[in-house]
């Protein structure tokens, strides 16, 4: 203790050493702060698409099985975090192709699709130069839409790929931005950086206002199917499966409807 | 009364006791710095050692890989041709002259030293953006910014500036005054001091600035990606090519990375060993 004290330049005194050696206690146990009716781990970590977030949180707010954490980003990114040694409790992603992946891998348990999306094609809410996909592929439009790997771009390679090739070449060559989620894509939008883009619909209602859809004919639209797992041997797989239960029917599928997804497809 | 750890004792006359505490200082600094550099290197030795070197070269054979470097160094090169530019009269100025306001237009400057680069790329979006401050004006006068490469050197200008103008500005103000002077007195322009004493006289201080300067523009991310995009070939660049490869091919997002990591340190090394060591230690 004197050498301490030598070392901060003056003697300790043994009270101000235990009140410093209690603080550093202190310190090292506040982080825990697990209501009494958690069970389990404590917290429950789940990796989501970003497209869930408004969903999720709310959903969150009213989970009383433990503290829900989450992690929001391209799926494709938590599918690769998952891989590198991340271990959430529960993994929802914008398609089945991920989970489905991951359960091969061993690294989570079965997938269960919870829930379907819609594209459409996003347009700042003012705008009036873009009002169909014909449009989209005409002079001096700037579209944005997704990387190849993350499931909005994957899904909206698909819508284009079924266009007649007049106008998917149209569209290619206004394509301005390949963004690695759909905050990028529908920040874009919202800045008037990009005259259009494809996102989810719950993204475009999630803007409250700022971005209005245009919808694509039905034709053209890829099943949008969300799927989600629970992480292999997570410590919260009560809370876990609570969480996901009420996804599939309770206040998580009513926070799902209200964001403007749709039951998962039969 | 103890002895002090200091004193030049011979040992002979020194307890256990005395020449621990004469040592532990010194082996808690050495401690600290083991740790900082265990702690800095290691993930750099992992960037080479995860994958075999036959993974990493051939994952470069991607077309997309090999475009994304080439851009990174046309986009940070013309970024630091502009931030020299711009930049060594403005910090001259800084340096040499005293006027109202002087501290205040410092921190302005070095202000994107501490932005984080996400605050960067939004700013620049409102500034520069179609919707922004001046953007309208600017793609009026046919510029366009935004999803062009000229919108990645504006965010890699934006916020590489900084590092090169701080650098700058103290190695001209370590320049001997009365050199300076004596250029006046007989009979030099301001311009002529300028060019041919006050520059050659700072170059190392110069280069080190430049170094830093280029270094935080190849390694730009946040900014890069809110205000110009990613689209390979005209905005992605190395780093916006990583991140893209993340979920997909890490092989080829670590091969990228060990470049990145190999020209940083070589742009580091060649500018210390050209400017000198002490000169580099100076600015720091």
């Amino acid at each position: 203790m004197r050498c301490l004290g030598r070392f901060l330049g003056r003697p300790l005194s043994p009270l101000l050493a235990l009140v410093l050696v209690a603080a550093l206690a202190g310190a090292g146990c506040g982080s825990d702060d697990n209501d009494s009716s958690s069970k389990g781990g404590g917290d429950l970590v789940v990796s989501a698409a970003a497209s869930l977030k408004t969903a999720f949180t709310s959903y969150g707010e009213g989970f009383t099985e433990a503290k829900a954490q989450f992690s929001f980003a391209a799926s494709d990114e938590l599918a690769a975090q998952i891989r590198k040694g991340a271990k959430p409790d529960v993994f929802a992603s914008a398609n089945t192709k991920l989970p489905d992946e991951l359960f091969a891998e061993k690294r989570v348990e079965k997938p269960t699709v919870f829930a379907s999306n819609r594209l459409v094609l996003a347009v700042p809410a003012d705008s009036d130069n873009v009002r169909s996909l014909e449009d989209v592929a005409g002079d001096k439009v700037s579209v944005a839409i997704g990387a190849p790997a993350v499931p909005i771009g994957s899904y909206t390679r698909k819508v284009l790929a079924k266009l007649d090739a007049g106008t998917r070449k149209g569209i290619l060559a206004n394509v301005k931005t390949e963004e690695p989620d759909v905050a990028g894509i529908s920040a874009k939008l919202q800045q008037g950086a990009a005259d259009a883009g494809f996102l989810y619909f719950t993204d475009v209602e999630a803007t409250n206002g700022k971005l209005k859809s245009i919808e694509l004919p039905a034709s053209l639209q890829p099943q949008v199917a969300y799927g989600l797992a629970i992480v292999k041997r997570t410590p919260n797989r009560e809370a876990a499966q609570t969480f996901i239960d009420g996804l599939l029917k309770g206040a998580g599928a009513d926070a799902l409807r209200e964001a403007g997804f749709k039951p998962p497809p039969q | 009364m103890a002895a002090s750890p200091i004193q030049p004792d011979g040992g002979a006359g020194r307890t256990v006791t005395q020449l621990v505490r004469a040592r532990w200082f010194a082996g808690a600094l050495f401690g600290a710095l083991a740790l900082a550099l265990t702690f800095l290197t290691v993930p750099v030795v992992a960037i080479l050692v995860e994958e075999s070197p036959g993974e990493l070269v051939g994952s470069l054979d991607d077309p997309g890989v090999l475009d994304a470097l080439w851009l990174s160094l046309r986009a940070t090169l013309t970024a630091v041709v502009i931030i020299v530019v711009v930049g060594t009269p403005a910090a001259y100025l800084l340096a040499t002259r005293r006027f109202r306001g002087r501290e205040l237009v410092i921190t302005l400057v070095e202000l994107p030293l501490v932005m984080p680069p996400a605050v960067a790329g939004v700013a620049l979006l409102a500034a520069l953006g179609r919707e922004g401050l001046i953007g309208g004006a600017i793609e009026d006068a046919g510029l366009r910014l935004v999803f062009e490469t000229a919108g990645v050197v504006v965010a890699l200008t934006f916020v590489a500036a900084p590092f090169y103008v701080r650098g700058a500005q103290v190695a001209f103000a370590s320049v001997d005054r009365s050199w300076l002077e004596a250029s006046r007195t007989l009979g030099s322009s301001e311009a002529r001091t300028f060019l041919r004493i006050a520059i050659p006289a700072a170059a190392p201080g110069l280069l080190a600035g430049l170094a830093l300067a280029w270094g935080r523009a190849l390694g730009e991310f946040g900014a890069t990606l809110i205000f110009a995009g990613s689209f390979r070939g005209r905005t992605q660049t190395a780093p916006l090519a990583i991140y893209e490869r993340l979920g997909t091919d890490f092989t080829a997002a670590l091969a990228l990375s060990a470049v990145l990591v190999s020209v940083s340190a070589a742009l580091l090394l060649s500018i210390k060993l050209l400017s000198g060591r002490r000169a580099f230690d100076a600015v720091h």
